[in-house]
């Protein structure tokens, strides 16, 4: 019987391996110059939990197999030491294992939080509301006009609380429900909280990233794949979460020129 | 001889219902026309990308609502009632509809008598969630998933009151819920009648949800028509 559940424990430990070792979920593309450095540090991670989780189980298996049915009577042994030196060198091998990611992952992390984005990126504000994004380009004069929480007025397209009737900068500020880019060119996108946290996620991007309420974030990214993506948000937000999504689409130069300048019409 | 008589049997009918609309005993009528003078907001595209099912309902972008202007200078979704003069009435007993078709709210402006039934309908296949934001009568807001029956409501105080879809922020419409039944919505050309109304002394007033309201008193006597007109000033921002 001891035999019998150290094959059948095998059995499920390697089926359980298999897919992620033969790579059976493959990732979805990747559009960004950030990406690989995500990816790489997801697969690192995913080799790294696997070979504790296969050795672990084998090793049950192996200990099942090898000390199960005994009939000579002789006394079960431990590891000198007793319960504490397993506890202390679980600690210190788990403990490793999470500084070692840390350490490989830190470059991947550092790319996108700790790095400016460069001066010549396209500023974007992305505001986050229940239950839309909304997106504000800065338009002809590169400012963003303030933001007045009196003057939203969804009803008639004033998403962001513009004041264009008392502030010239706010009249030439362009508003869209979709996020259009440039192709190979870094954006910079300051994120705004309406009313709630709400998140950010473009998996084609490699970037999820929480909207605070008083917080302003912001994120920098260069997509490199031209392309119609879904942006959805990833944070419970409410009633209407599930319904929460918009689009970034990766345009030429030449096309998002083109599509900036023809919403500037529609304002 | 057949075609006299048929001409003569449609102008009895004609003239028949003329006298029931305008000789009505005491029926007096207003009319006239809403306009704007200076430039109006432009109205902006909607974007639905969110919300396909909507989105493929509409060739073209819905465009926002707030300002609608038809054909020389005139003004849509103004409501132009009897404010005062005339004595409250009893709602009647037909409800009235308030659709929400390619999320939008149809019709943009809603007017409808004190105690009469509101009927919400959703005909989308998406979840709706209705929130009207009186500061007079009683608030509520209720969610409406898709092939749910109408709902029904009332509001038992005169007020206007804008309404709002909680999930579609750009979803957005106005009841007017008035004390008698000499109302009118304008539409394209932007034209309105109050008719049979008894002699007496009335104020009209022209409400329009972004340039607020204008009132003019009429007095009727007999079954006089009247015209009235307002001109509202528009504003580009």
């Amino acid at each position: 019987m001891g035999k019998l559940f150290a094959i059948i424990l095998t059995i499920i430990a390697l089926a359980s391996a298999y897919p992620i070792v033969v790579h059976k979920y493959v990732q979805p593309v990747d559009i960004s110059t950030h990406g690989h450095a995500i990816d790489e540090q997801l697969s690192d991670t995913m080799a790294e939990a696997g070979f504790a989780f296969l050795g672990a189980q084998l090793l049950l298996a192996f200990f099942v197999w090898k000390f199960s049915n005994r009939k000579d009577g002789s006394k079960v042994t431990h590891l000198p030491g007793g319960a504490k030196l397993m506890v202390a060198t679980a600690f210190i091998l788990v403990g490793t294992e999470v500084l070692a990611l840390g350490v490989l992952g830190q470059k991947a992390w550092a790319d996108v939080y700790f790095t400016p984005p460069k001066p010549d990126a396209l500023q974007v504000q992305a505001q986050a509301g229940q239950f839309a994004f909304y997106f504000r380009y800065p338009g002809a004069d590169g400012k963003f006009a303030p933001l007045h929480p009196d003057k939203i007025d969804e009803g008639n397209g004033n998403y962001f609380g513009l004041d264009p009737a008392n502030d010239v900068d706010a009249r030439d500020d362009i508003v869209t429900g979709e996020l259009a880019i440039p192709i190979n060119r870094e954006i910079h996108l300051l994120m705004h909280a309406k009313d709630v946290g709400h998140s950010f996620y473009v998996r084609e991007l490699r970037i999820q990233q929480d909207f605070v309420p008083g917080l302003d974030l912001s994120l920098h990214f260069t997509a490199t794949q031209p392309g119609r993506y879904e942006i959805v948000c990833t944070q419970l937000c409410g009633l209407g979460h599930y319904n929460m999504k918009a689009y970034l689409n990766v345009l030429s130069q030449e096309d998002f020129d083109k599509w900036l300048k023809e919403k500037a019409t529609e304002q | 001889m057949r075609m006299k008589q048929a001409y003569l049997a449609g102008l009895t009918m004609l003239v028949a219902s003329v006298i029931a609309t305008y000789a009505a005993p005491g029926g007096g009528t207003i009319s006239g026309k809403v306009t704007y003078e200076g430039t109006p907001a432009k109205p902006k595209p909607i974007d639905m990308s969110k919300e396909p099912s909507c989105a493929k309902q509409h060739a073209t972008p819905v465009m926002t609502e707030t300002v609608v202007t038809g054909p020389n200078n005139s003004l849509e979704n103004v409501v132009v009632y009897v404010s005062a003069g005339a004595p409250d009435e009893n709602a009647p007993s037909q409800p009235v509809r308030f659709d929400q078709k390619g999320c939008q709210y149809i019709p943009h402006v809603l007017a409808f008598q004190v105690n009469q039934t509101l009927e919400i309908a959703n005909d989308d296949q998406t979840s709706h969630n209705i929130h009207p934001l009186p500061k007079i009568n009683r608030e509520w807001n209720k969610s409406q998933p898709p092939g749910t029956p109408p709902m029904t409501d009332k509001y038992d105080k005169p007020e206007f009151i804008p309404v709002k879809c909680n999930i579609h922020p750009w979803m957005h419409g106005n009841f007017a819920v008035l004390k008698n039944s000499h109302y009118a919505v304008t539409q394209g050309e932007g034209s309105f009648t109050l008719a049979n109304l008894p002699p007496g002394k009335y104020t009209i007033t022209a409400w329009h949800e972004s340039y607020g309201d204008q009132t003019q008193d009429v007095t009727i006597s007999g079954s006089e028509a009247k015209t009235v007109n307002f001109v509202f000033k528009a504003k580009p921002y």
